[in-house]
């Protein structure tokens, strides 16, 4: 089972793509035959020019030196990495749903209607009562999320300054918050791993705009005192936010809005298996309950009243947008035919297989999991090794290794969230690799990779010594 | 299988999930939730589950409710036919479905084609560092003004924006403005250019940032840039453009007429308009390495003494600076930019130039045809366009957009009396359709 990408470089020969523009570089004279004056115009332009069949191969053997879902095991915690359904791309990429953002409603009826139907979805799997599906992805979706919190204090006319966020939090939550122009305040993690409700007490008063909080948390913990969190946040006049990248764990067992959460985003290449494309597009849907709709994002969409189709409109207070149109709508639609897909009872089957997946790994492997009872994903602690080493010798027995060193409460984190794609089988494969690679020797964790297309990378010079471009290199 | 009514993304067979339930010690799955019964849902979302068949049937049907129109719509943002090239080479599930490169040894692949990507842009705009994306032209101009507030050490807060600039990309920007305490003016155009003695007038020591765009929302390309830059530099603000890689492929190159920030709207190559979904562009100056939102990616070395890239300067994301990271974006448009990338490598330069010259010529072409219309009136501004030109018509311009509608032509209303057409590639092939539908409905 193992993938070895160094197989596709021949032995002592340079394993590497040459840069396209190491293959050809053509330079044009941009100046003879335009159509334009020439003080509007540059002078030359120096690009590659492949041929076809030259950029086939180029990006086929850059593709051989990628990892991907559909390579094999991809447990990185709190990212959520399940295998994209193929079908979802041919929905996707349907020529009438790729039309310009600027057509009248009327003639965009189909694209109104999905967009309406996706809304609904996400409302009843999240408990909120209204959906806007603009944001382009999870960290959009927060900014939009506390944007839409801040515009709900100012229109009740509360000054509030700080946005509480539990320590274990993702970095995006500290970072959306000071973007919203809030200050910090970062609450310690109770012993147990979850939130500690006295000194949540202590936190909140009367400058808290929200507590964002993760359920199940960052080491899979579900917040039990969720209500009792919900209460303390509320009298204090605050809004609670829930970050869903965890919401994977949830499908059909709990919803934010049951819970007491205000306001929510959807990691939709998480929780709903659009394709991650190294990177993104993403897209983050925010969720709100009734009190903070009039704030959302415009437009959103809604039936005509005469049932006779589908209309954009501003909502009332509206903040107005947070991309220059609807959003990354072909990973919208991708949602959309995933959900259809799953089902009620699917999407409630997948939470249940991720949660035992995560469960049975834990007990397959030699590193300690120091909290729990935990959902989805658990953090194991590589003890005494290095865990990005631990990490990297994983990659020499064929699978990708968890998220390291995070979150910081566990010392020498492995944060593991295996999904519910994964079989007994390829559980096994996986902890073995844990355990091969937690029990190896100093020697072959400094050694590791030795199986990957790059030996270990030197980042630390990368950094000191930025080259971000062929023309950096060709000073060299 | 998980059974008739799961996942069908599980492969775990019953007596698996038992001999796995066994093994943690648990008698079903749902003693493994920790979910206290009062925030407990045991209630239906109602939806039914449906097969793959059902739901491209569904969703072919949901999307043919939309008109049949061919759509001469621009305004930032564009489409160009994609070879196919991009979609086989893209859809690789090695690139479709893999995440961000958090381990590069297994992730050198898409490091490299992005590396590839930010050197084009770099060559495209003259300067030297490029980001591997922002999310759309919008979100990488808010990015530039909350960078100008973070690297301009004067007091100032105000954007100068242009008068002519999408509704949509304004509100935008004015979200990300609210956080960083900025506020965004605009300044006046002429013409269809920057007023440059108005913006001159308007630039002093509190504004922070200066956004021109060419071509111009209207199509316009501006023709005072190095003046704008300049008057810019001397307020010690940042000048900020915005274009687009094909425009870029032919216009004055932005590091020659003093930008030091460029933005825009990167999927005119690799994407359809796709309603709106878009791949931002963003491009600066060195003096802002430590400053730049969003990911980039380096060349490095391995244990080996080989090359190899990785993500590089991460002290700037969230995921470690927190509160003080330079914007909390993490997933980003990689996968979009991998396929610009391809679209780029594709026509090489002299295809870049050939379709930029196109849409030049193409606009120049069409507004003359449609000059000819009696009560139409193109172009309205008197300068050189690229793909998209306003029409003065004598007719309420809604009515007349209306009317073009029901004749199966998608144009801009962008006045009582202006309308605004945008030609590319795609629907050069339809121009004598529009211009007998202007002379029908006017």
């Amino acid at each position: 089972m193992i993938h070895d990408q160094a197989d596709y470089a021949r032995e002592g020969e340079d394993v590497h793509e040459p840069l396209l523009s190491e293959k050809d570089e053509t330079t044009v004279d941009v100046r003879e035959g335009s159509p334009l004056p020439d003080d509007l115009t540059r002078e030359e332009l120096t690009l590659p020019a492949p041929s076809e069949p030259e950029i086939a191969r180029h990006y086929t053997r850059l593709s051989q030196m990628n990892w991907a879902i559909d390579s094999g095991p991809y447990p990185l915690g709190s990212c959520t990495m399940k295998y994209n359904p193929k079908f979802t791309e041919d929905v996707a990429a349907d020529p009438n749903a790729a039309i310009h953002p600027d057509r009248s409603a009327r003639a965009a009826q189909g694209n109104l209607e999905l967009q309406y139907r996706l809304q609904e979805y996400l409302g009843e799997i999240g408990g909120m009562d209204a959906v806007t599906l603009q944001p382009p992805a999870g960290a959009a979706g927060e900014f939009t999320g506390i944007a839409v919190a801040k515009a709900y204090h100012e229109h009740h006319g509360n000054d509030r300054s700080e946005v509480v966020i539990p320590a274990s939090a993702h970095g995006t939550n500290f970072a959306t918050a000071a973007m919203a122009g809030y200050d910090v305040v970062e609450l310690p993690s109770g012993d147990d791993g979850r939130v500690d409700v006295e000194a949540l007490e202590a936190a909140v008063g009367d400058d808290t705009a929200a507590l964002m909080l993760t359920n199940p948390n960052t080491v899979g913990l579900f917040e039990r005192d969720i209500t009792e969190i919900a209460d303390i946040v509320h009298d204090a006049g605050g809004l609670l936010y829930y970050d869903g990248a965890n919401l994977n764990a949830l499908l059909g067992r709990g919803r934010p809005g049951d819970m007491g959460f205000d306001v929510m985003h959807y990691n939709v290449h998480k929780t709903f298996a659009t394709p991650h494309g190294g990177g993104g597009p993403g897209a983050g849907p925010v969720g709100v309950v009734d009190d903070l709709a009039e704030f959302l994002p415009s437009p959103r969409v809604r039936e005509r009243e005469d049932g006779s189709g589908y209309e954009p409109f501003d909502p009332d207070e509206t903040i107005g947008k947070v991309h220059g149109f609807g959003g990354n709508w072909l990973v919208l639609v991708k949602t959309y035919a995933y959900i259809a897909r799953l089902g009620d009872e699917g999407l409630a089957d997948a939470a249940a297989k991720a949660v035992l997946n995560a469960n049975y790994l834990a007990e397959q492997i030699d590193l300690d999991v120091p909290y729990g009872p935990f959902h989805h994903e658990f953090a194991a602690t590589a003890g005494e090794r290095d865990a990005a080493d631990v990490a990297k010798r994983m990659l020499d027995f064929g699978v990708h290794p968890p998220t390291t060193k995070w979150p910081e409460m566990v010392p020498e984190a492995m944060l593991t969230e295996p999904t519910e794609i994964e079989g007994r089988s390829s559980l096994d494969d996986l902890a073995e690799a844990f355990n091969l690679a937690y029990a190896d020797s100093d020697e072959a964790l400094d050694a590791a990779p030795n199986r990957t297309a790059a030996a270990r990378i030197d980042q630390v010079s990368a950094a000191r010594d930025p080259k971000l471009s062929w023309q950096a290199l060709d000073g060299e | 299988m998980s059974g008739a009514d799961g996942t069908p993304y599980a492969p775990h067979t019953d007596s698996e999930t038992a001999a796995m339930l066994s093994a943690i010690g648990v008698d079903d799955e749902e003693a493994l939730f920790d979910i206290p019964d009062a925030v407990a849902f045991d209630g239906e979302f109602g939806i039914e589950p449906r097969s793959e068949r059902e739901i491209r049937a569904e969703c072919s049907r949901i999307f043919a409710r939309n008109d049949d129109l061919a759509e001469f719509l621009g305004r930032g943002h564009y489409g160009h036919y994609v070879p196919s090239v991009v979609d086989h080479l893209a859809d690789r599930a090695e690139f479709l479905t893999s995440y961000t490169q958090y381990q590069p040894e297994v992730s050198q692949g898409f490091l490299q084609a992005l590396f590839e990507y930010q050197s084009m842009l770099v060559e495209l705009t003259g300067l030297p560092v490029a980001n591997c994306s922002m999310y759309d032209a919008a979100t990488a101009l808010g990015e530039a003004a909350t960078l100008a507030d973070r690297v301009r050490s004067t007091s100032g807060d105000v954007v100068l924006v242009p008068d002519h600039l999408r509704e949509g990309k304004r509100a935008v920007l004015e979200n990300y403005c609210a956080g960083a305490d900025l506020t965004v003016e605009s300044y006046p155009m002429t013409d269809g250019n920057v007023d440059v003695d108005a913006l001159a007038d308007r630039a002093g020591d509190d504004v922070v940032m200066v956004y021109a765009e060419n071509p111009t929302v209207r199509g316009c390309i501006e023709e005072r840039l190095g003046a704008i830059g300049d008057l810019a530099a001397d307020a010690d603000a940042l000048f900020t453009l915005g274009s687009d890689p094909v425009s870029l492929s032919v216009l004055e190159e932005p590091a020659s007429v003093g930008a030091d920030v460029v933005v825009g709207e990167a999927g005119a190559l690799g994407l359809p308009t796709a309603y709106g979904m878009g791949l931002g562009l963003f491009a600066c100056s060195d003096d802002f390495l430590r400053q730049v939102p969003g990911r980039l990616v380096g060349a490095a070395e391995d244990a080996a003494g080989d090359r190899a890239f990785t993500l590089t300067l991460q002290t700037r994301e969230q995921h470690i600076r927190k509160e003080r990271a330079t914007s909390n974006i993490c997933t980003n448009q990689a996968w979009v930019a991998l396929r610009a990338a391809i679209h780029a490598a594709t026509l090489g330069p002299d295809g870049l130039v050939d379709l930029a010259n196109d849409c030049v010529r193409e606009a120049a072409a069409l507004a003359d045809r449609i000059d000819e219309v009696k009560g139409a009136a193109a172009p309205v501004h008197d300068r050189h366009h690229v793909r998209e030109f306003a029409v003065r018509v004598d007719q309420p311009a809604a009515a007349i957009a209306a009317d073009l509608e029901a004749e199966g032509f998608a144009v801009h209303a962008i006045g009582e009396h202006l309308l605004q057409v945008c030609v590319t590639d795609l629907n050069a092939g339809r121009t004598d359709g529009l211009v007998a539908a202007f002379e029908e409905v006017i």
